[in-house]
């Protein structure tokens, strides 16, 4: 959300010195907007090994319980997918797959 | 002055401030030496070793280190001190902005020192003016009694909830780092501990009950308001800093105030310096009176915040002042950091007064009483050329 669109706290209402005084609260506030280059998981070829999982620093690789049958028959109860809303691009993910499912896509926007 | 409570002994600036470390019971000490400040850690370590003060001092591999140690410690709700002089100071520079920025109440003492090149470990101020837009509270003292208590004040002003920001006290390298006067030490730091008590810091504190993240980013959109709540808290200090020495004079007897004043009511001209040049300056002020010759001396003592409510009425009935600066702001519109703020303060204000700005005391260059004399002369014959603001700052005692 822009400053012009929500109201901003004054400095009378945030803690002093820029504590963060509330753990955790990076979740709230995304930040993969500065990615040049775009990981995208290609499910075909995943074979749901978790390294990017694993590797990814951020951590913006996110399991989640949604099966996937693959063309050639094969049945995954699990699915990765990258979470845009932190990702940072790093290419990490990317490097670490041991089966090349990882593609890097350059942004446009 | 409960003559029983305290002890005179003879100390130097340097030993004067260490006993005040060991008397408000610091907890972390991280330093690093330099001349002519190592005197001061010295004598800590020695009241370590020999269990006078239980306190952890950390050796560090720079001044860098020994701030950036002292601001975790003051982090996790330590009371900490550190002290330096010169190219130390310069290399904490980076550290200075974080530990007011973060807002912590470190104590650091200064004994002022010239910068390099070329090397000089002598006296002047040149390393405590580089410090003027730190945000750190900045305290000038005069005698070495003054430094002892001045620490002491410093720790009820940078914890007081209304302030939390970083305190130096800084005085005249060797000329007062090195030199002995009779100070007056608490027999026992009961004393000095109800005046300034140690309880649960009021800070934010790294507490892994209540876990908090220090030193964040803060983007375009936050930073500014960050900022701004150190102006409030500079501009709240005053106030603290005025009832910390109020108390100070309740409890203890011995009077400070942001400027001191000598020869005041029957002046016209008056002198205005910082440290330990004000005594030359007295003692020139007597020789002058006994001339025929009525001039009155002024000490800044806080230089951070700026105390113009305070010298204000100390100038408002004199027709010229005389400001001897004892660093120099190269390229200035007045060389001397003080004078440029007393015409901003005469503008301010709408004072009719003369400003003649002189630089003086230079990587120690010996001012005396003659000196002082000379400069009052040298400032009689420019107001009789009508001469109201010194064009650029006088080099008074520089080879031409
Ligand atoms: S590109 Fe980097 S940040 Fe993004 S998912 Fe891969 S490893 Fe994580
Ligand atoms: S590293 Fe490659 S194969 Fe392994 S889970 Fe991630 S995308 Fe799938």
């Amino acid at each position: 959300m822009s400053a012009s669109t929500k109201r901003l706290a004054s400095w009378r209402e945030i803690p002093i010195g820029g504590a963060i005084t509330e753990p955790g609260n990076s979740v709230k506030r995304p930040t993969g907007d500065w990615r040049v280059f775009k990981p995208v998981i290609n499910q075909e070829r995943c074979v749901r090994c978790y390294l990017c999982w694993v590797f990814c620093p951020e951590p913006a690789i996110k399991i989640l319980d949604k099966p996937y049958k693959t063309a050639s028959g094969r049945e995954w109860k699990i699915t990765f997918e990258v979470d845009y809303d932190f990702c940072k691009g790093c290419g990490i993910c990317v490097e670490e797959c041991p089966v090349k499912a990882i593609d890097f896509i350059e942004e446009v926007k | 002055m409960e003559k029983d409570l305290w002890i005179r002994i003879p100390l130097s600036s340097n030993y004067a401030a260490a006993h005040a470390v060991k008397d408000v019971d610091v907890d972390v000490v991280a330093a690093y030496p330099i001349t002519p400040q190592t005197t001061v850690v010295e004598k800590i370590a020695e009241f370590i070793a020999n269990g006078e003060l239980n306190a952890e001092m950390i050796h560090v591999e720079s001044e860098h280190s020994a701030l950036s140690a002292c601001i975790g410690a003051s982090a996790a709700g330590a009371r900490v001190f550190t002290a330096t002089s010169a190219q130390g100071l310069e290399l904490m520079h980076e550290m200075l902005h974080i530990a007011s920025g973060l807002r912590l109440p470190i104590v650091m003492s200064i004994a002022a020192r010239a910068l390099s090149a070329p090397l000089s470990i002598w006296g002047d101020y040149s390393d405590v003016m580089n410090t003027r837009d730190s945000s750190w509270i900045t305290i000038i003292a005069s005698t070495a009694q003054e430094v002892y208590d001045s620490i002491i004040q410093a720790y009820k002003v940078a914890e007081n909830p209304d302030v939390l920001l970083p305190v130096m006290v800084a005085y005249d390298g060797f000329t007062m780092s090195h030199t002995y006067e009779p100070v007056y030490v608490a027999k026992d730091r009961s004393i000095i501990l109800d005046y300034v008590p140690k309880k649960r810091p009021s800070w934010n504190v790294l507490d892994v009950e209540k876990p908090i993240t220090m030193g964040v980013v803060a983007n375009p959109d936050w930073y500014y308001e960050f900022k701004y709540q150190q102006v409030v808290a500079m501009e709240k200090s005053p106030e603290v800093l005025k009832e910390a020495f109020q108390e100070f004079e309740k409890r203890f007897g011995r009077r400070y105030g942001f400027i001191e004043t000598y020869n005041l009511e029957n002046s016209k001209i008056g002198i205005l310096t910082y440290g330990g040049l004000y005594g030359t300056v007295i003692e020139a002020i007597d020789y002058m009176k006994k001339m025929g010759m009525n001039v009155a001396a002024i000490r800044l003592r806080v230089f951070r915040p700026f105390p113009y409510e305070e010298l204000l009425k100390a100038i408002k009935n004199l027709e010229a002042l005389i400001v001897i600066d004892r660093a120099i702001s190269f390229g200035a519109t007045l060389e001397g950091p003080v004078a440029m703020e007393l015409a901003t303060m005469a503008y301010k204000k709408g004072l009719d007064i003369a400003l003649h700005s002189y630089i003086a005391s230079i990587g120690q260059r010996a001012v005396t009483e003659e000196d002082v004399i000379a400069i009052v002369k040298n400032t009689v014959a420019l107001l009789e050329k009508g001469v109201k603001v010194t064009e650029k700052s006088i080099y008074w005692g520089v080879r031409l």
